[in-house]
C-alpha cells in the first residue's frame, strides 16, 4: 500500500514554513568603495604620519626588490607598487597576539608588521623556502599557491578562540585568489565556526593578466561574504587610513566573538605581475596613468600636507628612513648567503628516516670529492679556485628556478 | 573473507582478554589519546553525533564535547586546511577522512602545506597532524569508496604512510601516529575493520614503532611482503602453500613511509625469493619501488626476479566485479609457483610481462 492509498495519510497541509535564518540586509556592503582621506572625517594625526612612513618605506622596498631581481640577486619579485597602503594598513593594524597569512605579493605586510625584509625576501632570493620564524613573529609563511593559506588561518583562529585566546587571524588573497576552492572553504568554515579571522581581498584588477570581469560575476567580491553568512565591507584600497580603519574595525569585532569578516581593497597593481611578466600584453597606459592619479602615497601626503603635519622636513626624514632600508637590503642580499646543502634533509622530518640518512651522506660524499677536486686544482696552480669559490654543489643550490606563480 | 583472527598473536596471556575488532581499538586509542592530551583534537564529517560512517568515533563527541569532537562542514580541503592552522597554534588535530576516494579534495592541502610546513619552515611549524583514511575494497562498495591511495601519499615526502592489518596494531600504530611530530596518512583497511581479535582493552600490548615491519609468519621457501588488506590474504596463502611443499615467510610491512629496508632484506635474503602483494593498482605502485628496494640489497641472495601480485592498473571496479580484481590466494600461489623453483624461468612465459602477475583467475 502506498502513502497516497492510506486513508488520512496525505492532508492538503502547507510545507513547513521556510524563513531565512539570517537578514541578510546588515551584511551588504556599500555601493562605492569607502573613503575616508579628502573626507571631513577627523583622522588621527599620528596614525597618518605612520602610515606615510610605511608606504614611502614600502614603495622604496618595491624598488629596490625589483632592482635587485634584475641584478640577480632575487629569482622574482611580484611587485606591490600601487597597493602599499593595504599592504601596510594590514601589517599595522594588528594586535601584538594577532597572526598575519600573507600571500606571496604580501611581504610589504609583513615588513611593515616589523620583519626583517631580508628574512622576508628568503622565499624570492631562494636561500631557503621561509626565512623567518613563523611562531615568533607570527606571520604565516608567504603563501605561493592561492588561497591555500585562508583555511590555515581559519583553522588558526578556531584554536585560539577554543584555547580562550584573543588572537585575530588577518587573512591576505588576491581577487584571483577568490575564484579558488579554498576562499570558499575557508569562508564557509569561518562563518560556520564563527571564526575570529578576517579576510582581506585585494583586488588589484588582475590576476596575471586576466582582468577580473573573467574571474567573477559577483556584484563586488564584498558581496560574496553575504552568501556566507558574514559581513562584506568594500574600501578604497589606495586609501591607507580608510583600509586601516575599516580592517581595525572587523579585528576587533572579531576579537569580540563577533565572527568573520570579508573586506574588499579595491586598488590596482602598478607594475606587471613580476619581473617576468609583460603588462603591455593585457592592459593600456591610460589605464595605469588613470590609477597613477589615485596614488596612495600622494593621497596621504595631501591630507598630511592639510592638516600641517607635513613638511619638507618630514619628507625628507621618511625619506632618508625609507633610503636607510634600502641601502640595508642592497648590503645584505649583495653578499651570497651561507649555504649548507646537507641541511636539506634536515627539516623533512622530525627524525630524518634511514633512507634520508643515506642519500644526506651521499650529498656529503660528493661534496667532499667537490672540495678535494678544488683543492687539487689550486694546488696545480691556475689560481682561479683560490679565491674561495663555493663548491658546485653549493651552487647548484643557491639558484632555484626563476619563476614563480 | 579472511579476517584478522586467523592472525592474532597468541603469546598465551589472555585473561584480559576478549574479542575486540579494529573499529573497536581504533574508538579506543582515540578516546585514550583525547584523555591523555587535551591537544588532540577529532575533525570530520559525520563524526559526531553519527560517530563516523564505520563508528570508529562512537561516543567520542558525547564523552568530550563537539569542540574535541567537531562535524566539520563537507569540504575536505577545509577540513585539512583548517587542520594545519590548529597544528601551527599548537592543538594535534585528527582528522578523518570519510573514504579514501573523498580524501582527494584536501590532497593540495596535504602535499603543498601539511607535508612541507616543517622544512618550509626550518622545523618552526611542525605539523602533529593524523588523517585517518579508511581505504581499500572487498566491502562491495560502490564507485569511489574503494580506492587504494597509498601509492599518493608514499610519492609525497614529508608525509608518513602506516596501514595496520591487526587489531593491536590498529591502537598502538594509530597512538603512535597521533603522538607523532609528523603528518601521518592513517590508512585503515575497511574490510578488516570488523575482524576481531582477542585482545585487552585494559593493557593494550606494545607494538613495533613506526616504521617497523613485522615478520607475521616465519618462514624459509619464499617471503611474501605485504601490508592492510592483503595481510590476511598472505596468510591464508602461507597456509594454503604448506600442501605445496612450499614454506613461506610473511613481512607485514605495516608502516611504507618511512619503509623498513632492514626486515625487508634480512627476510628476502635468508628465503631467496620474494613476492609482494597489495591491492592498489601494479604501475607506479609500492610494489614496484619495494621490488626496486629489494633487488638493490639482495640481489646476490635472489634465485628469482621479485614478483609483484596486486590490483589491475584499471580504475576500481563495480563491486559485482571486484573478486577478479582483488589479489587473492590463489593469484598470490600462482606468483610463488613462478619464482623460478626450477631451471627453466624463460619458459614460464613470465619474463616478457616484466614480472607484472595480475592474470585472470
Amino acid at each position: 500500500m502506498t502513502v497516497l492509498e492510506q486513508p488520512g495519510a496525505y492532508h492538503l497541509a502547507p510545507p513547513p514554513a521556510w524563513r531565512p535564518r539570517l537578514d541578510p540586509a546588515p551584511l551588504l556592503p556599500d555601493g562605492e568603495p569607502y573613503h575616508l582621506l579628502g573626507t571631513e572625517a577627523d583622522l588621527d594625526p599620528e596614525l597618518l604620519s605612520r602610515l606615510h612612513a610605511g608606504v614611502v618605506r614600502g614603495r622604496r622596498f618595491n624598488e629596490q626588490a625589483t632592482a635587485l631581481t634584475k641584478q640577480g640577486r632575487l629569482a622574482v619579485y611580484p611587485s606591490s607598487t600601487g597597493q602599499e597602503a593595504a599592504e601596510v594598513a594590514a601589517g599595522l593594524v594588528l594586535a601584538e597576539q594577532d597572526w598575519l597569512f600573507p600571500s606571496y605579493r604580501d611581504t610589504l605586510a609583513a615588513v611593515a608588521r616589523g620583519l626583517d625584509p631580508v628574512e622576508v625576501l628568503s622565499l624570492l632570493r631562494g636561500d631557503w623556502h621561509s626565512g623567518y620564524d613563523p611562531r615568533a613573529t607570527r606571520v604565516a609563511p608567504l603563501s605561493t599557491p592561492l588561497a591555500t593559506q585562508l583555511p590555515h588561518a581559519v583553522g588558526l583562529a578556531h584554536a585560539a578562540r577554543l584555547r580562550g585566546d584573543d588572537t585575530v587571524a588577518l587573512a591576505m588573497v588576491g581577487d584571483g585568489g577568490t575564484s579558488e576552492g579554498d576562499f570558499h572553504e575557508a569562508l564557509n568554515f569561518a562563518a560556520v565556526w564563527q571564526s575570529p579571522v578576517v579576510f582581506l581581498v585585494q583586488n588589484n584588477g588582475f590576476a596575471i593578466s586576466v582582468p577580473l570581469a573573467k574571474q567573477t560575476a559577483a556584484p563586488s567580491l564584498a558581496h560574496k561574504a553575504v552568501g556566507y553568512g558574514m559581513p562584506g565591507r568594500l574600501v578604497d584600497g589606495n586609501d591607507a587610513a580608510a583600509t586601516h580603519q575599516v580592517l581595525g574595525e572587523a579585528i576587533e569585532r572579531a576579537r569580540e566573538g563577533g565572527g568573520p569578516t570579508l573586506v574588499e581593497a579595491v586598488t590596482y597593481r602598478m607594475e606587471a605581475h613580476t619581473n617576468a611578466d609583460d603588462a603591455s600584453r593585457y592592459r593600456s597606459s591610460e589605464e595605469v596613468e588613470h590609477w597613477r592619479a589615485h596614488d596612495p602615497i600622494a593621497l596621504l601626503e595631501r591630507e598630511l600636507r592639510a592638516l600641517g603635519r607635513l613638511d619638507e622636513h618630514t619628507v625628507e626624514a621618511v625619506r632618508a628612513d625609507a633610503e636607510d632600508m634600502a641601502a640595508g637590503m642592497r648590503d645584505r642580499m649583495n653578499a651570497d648567503p651561507v649555504l649548507c646543502p646537507t641541511e636539506l634533509f634536515e627539516h623533512v622530518y622530525d627524525q630524518r628516516t634511514p633512507q634520508l640518512r643515506e642519500q644526506s651522506a651521499l650529498l656529503r660524499a660528493e661534496l667532499a670529492a667537490d672540495e678535494e677536486l678544488a683543492a687539487e686544482t689550486a694546488a696545480g696552480g691556475t689560481g682561479a679556485e683560490r679565491a674561495g669559490v663555493p663548491s658546485g654543489a653549493d651552487e647548484g643550490v643557491r639558484r632555484p628556478g626563476s619563476e614563480t606563480r | 573473507m579472511s579476517t584478522v583472527e586467523t592472525i592474532s598473536a597468541a603469546d598465551g596471556t589472555t585473561a584480559a582478554r576478549k574479542p575486540v575488532t579494529m573499529a573497536q581499538a581504533l574508538n579506543q586509542a582515540l578516546r585514550d589519546a583525547m584523555l591523555e592530551d587535551p591537544t588532540v583534537h577529532l575533525m570530520g564529517e559525520d563524526i559526531g553525533t553519527l560517530g563516523g560512517v564505520f563508528r570508529v568515533t562512537d561516543g567520542l563527541a558525547a564523552e568530550f564535547g563537539e569542540d574535541r569532537c567537531t562535524d566539520t562542514p563537507l569540504a575536505e580541503a577545509g577540513i585539512l586546511g583548517s587542520a594545519i592552522g590548529m597544528a601551527m597554534y599548537g592543538l594535534r588535530p585528527v582528522v578523518e577522512m570519510q573514504f579514501d576516494a573523498f580524501a582527494y579534495p584536501s590532497f593540495e592541502q596535504l602535499v603543498s602545506h601539511a607535508a612541507r610546513m616543517r622544512n618550509r619552515t626550518r622545523g618552526a611549524l611542525p605539523m602533529p597532524i593524523t588523517v585517518r583514511v579508511p581505504y581499500g575494497g572487498g566491502i562491495g562498495g560502490v564507485e569511489h569508496h574503494s580506492d587504494s591511495s597509498e601509492a599518493y601519499y608514499m610519492a609525497t615526502p614529508g608525509l608518513q604512510v602506516v596501514t595496520p592489518a591487526t587489531v593491536a596494531d590498529a591502537y598502538g600504530l594509530l597512538r603512535a601516529a597521533i603522538v607523532a611530530e609528523d603528518p601521518v596518512i592513517f590508512m585503515e583497511p575497511k574490510r578488516l575493520y570488523w575482524g576481531k581479535a582477542d585482545w585487552s582493552s585494559a593493557e593494550p600490548e606494545r607494538v613495533p614503532p613506526i616504521g617497523r615491519a613485522v615478520v607475521r609468519r616465519r618462514g624459509a621457501s619464499a617471503t611474501l611482503i605485504t601490508y592492510g588488506p592483503s595481510v590476511p590474504v598472505c596468510m591464508a596463502a602461507a597456509e594454503a602453500a604448506r600442501a605445496e611443499g612450499w614454506d613461506l615467510e610473511v613481512v607485514d610491512l605495516r608502516s611504507l613511509v618511512p619503509f623498513d629496508d632492514v626486515t625487508v632484506a634480512e627476510s628476502v635474503r635468508r628465503t631467496g625469493r620474494a613476492v609482494v602483494v597489495h591491492e592498489s593498482a601494479g604501475f607506479g605502485g609500492p610494489g614496484g619501488e619495494i621490488a626496486a628496494r629489494i633487488t638493490e640489497r639482495c640481489f646476490h641472495h635472489l634465485e628469482a626476479p621479485v614478483l609483484r601480485v596486486t590490483g589491475f592498473d584499471i580504475p576500481y571496479p563495480p563491486p559485482m566485479l571486484e573478486s577478479h580484481h582483488l589479489p587473492g590466494v590463489e593469484r598470490v600461489l600462482d606468483a610463488v609457483g613462478r619464482l623460478q623453483w626450477e631451471s627453466d624461468w624463460t619458459a614460464s612465459g613470465v619474463s616478457s610481462a616484466g614480472g607484472f602477475e595480475g592474470g585472470g583467475e
